[in-house]
């Protein structure tokens, strides 16, 4: 391949990370309105913990990767992978442990209930 | 006008939001959620203010550590003490809000003297004069951060003081646990059957943040960082530990904890003196020794800072005096 196709397919890859990168950005602030929407409207904590979640942990990835192909350079990449691994576990332990509490609260009521009877 | 007021407005009204929701949320518990959430967006306005010592700090200290203190002390308050007369209260902060967003804007308007200072406009050449003079002494200091040569070099006694600030707040803390309140036994007892998996989740996140906190403070003398946000990563990484069991209790009886806890002030104040007997004055370090010295001044506050902070939260408060 000659330089001149070379520089040209630079060119063209970098439009495509830019574009695909602000696409990424773009779906990526789609999925935090839903997960607000969600948080707001969803009736009780379990749905609404799914809302927030799963659209946050999907959200947070595509903004990593968006950011990533806007000002790609390895360290940039590996840091906001990082960021991505830790907030997505640390939400997933929360998660749970909130769905687990309010289960043994409910579980806890009932059987009140029950007594009361 | 650029495309970065946008955001920077963003941030400003959510920031007024926030700090509405914290005073005037009918529920107490909204209100501290929305007071944990004031302090991140607070970090965030910090960090856009390229003042990242301050965010770093305002994250950790503000949100974080302050969150969990209100939560403790939640829940010991019974309900009824947060009623407020919901109307009144709402009207009252509107018209704050709206009296002194008014005020803000007419300054704005008439005094240019923030334009002049170059404090709104990042691309003007004005910087505050302190900046410059902080930046031309930074090389005499010991340090290659700037942030770091005023905290504990040009102005290491404010810093001296916050230690002893610390250490005032633990032992006013302490006089107000009466003798006959057993310490309640904040690990185990709360959550059977998450324990689990949040104890399996501490283990792997408190290595992090003993190396993160570790890097905080390496970093403090030639980049944002410090003694102050490495102590409250290494006090959440106990915090944690300890409501989950994995640490042992911070006895108050154990003359170790209790050397920890003054130790930062401690060394700071035997440097102090030190430099006034044998020196050229009070915490004017000797030109040689300066890097060494406030290393480890960082190195022991951040010992006394994470200690003191974890008893805040995580303290057994036994009476020492039978």
């Amino acid at each position: 391949m000659s330089d001149a196709g070379i520089a040209l397919s630079t060119v063209a890859v970098s439009t495509v990370a830019f574009y695909t990168g602000w696409l990424c950005l773009l779906a990526a602030s789609a999925f935090f309105v839903t997960a607000a929407l969600g948080l707001l409207r969803f009736p009780d904590l379990y749905s609404r913990l799914h809302a927030v979640t799963k659209t946050d942990t999907l959200g947070l990835g595509l903004l990593a990767l968006g950011l990533t192909l806007l000002d790609p350079s390895w360290r940039t990449a590996l840091i906001l992978l990082l960021v991505w691994l830790l907030v997505m576990a640390s939400g997933a332990v929360n998660c749970q442990l909130l769905a687990r509490y309010n289960l043994e609260q409910d579980e806890q009521d009932e059987e009140d209930d029950q007594h009361v009877r | 006008m650029s495309a970065e007021l946008l955001p920077d407005m963003t941030l400003t009204l959510l920031l007024l939001i926030m700090a509405w929701g914290a005073l005037y949320a009918p529920q107490r518990s909204d209100a501290m959620a929305l007071f944990i959430a004031f302090g991140v967006v607070v970090a965030l306005i910090w960090a856009r203010l390229d003042a990242p010592d301050l965010a770093l700090a305002e994250a950790a200290i503000g949100a974080g550590l302050t969150g969990v203190l209100l939560m403790h002390a939640a829940r010991a308050l019974p309900d009824e003490l947060h009623r407020s007369n919901r109307t009144a209260t709402y009207w009252g902060a509107l018209a704050f809000a709206v009296v002194a967003s008014l005020m803000f804007l007419a300054h704005l308007l008439t005094d240019d003297s923030l334009l002049n200072a170059g404090l709104l406009d990042t691309d003007s050449d004005v910087t505050p004069s302190l900046r410059v003079l902080a930046d031309a002494n930074v090389a005499d200091s010991g340090v290659s951060h700037p942030v770091t040569a005023v905290l504990l070099n040009f102005r290491a006694w404010d810093t001296l003081l916050e230690l002893l600030v610390l250490l005032f707040a633990l032992s006013g803390l302490r006089q107000l646990f009466p003798r006959e309140s057993a310490p309640d036994d904040h690990a185990t007892s709360r959550w059977p059957e998450s324990l689990a998996l949040m104890s399996a989740w501490a283990r792997v996140l408190a290595p992090l943040l003993v190396v993160t906190g570790g890097y905080l403070l390496w970093r403090g003398s030639s980049a944002p960082g410090g003694a102050f946000q490495a102590g409250s990563l290494l006090a959440a990484a106990a915090v944690m530990l300890r409501l989950t069991g994995l640490l042992p209790a911070l006895r108050w009886s154990s003359v170790w904890l209790r050397l920890s806890v003054v130790a930062g002030a401690l060394f700071f104040l035997s440097v102090a003196a030190a430099t006034a007997i044998w020196g050229d004055g009070w915490l004017t370090y000797p030109a040689a020794a300066s890097g060494l010295l406030i290393v480890s001044i960082e190195i022991f506050a951040t010992l006394s800072i994470a200690i003191t902070l974890s008893l805040l939260v995580i303290g057994e408060w036994e009476d020492l005096r039978s």
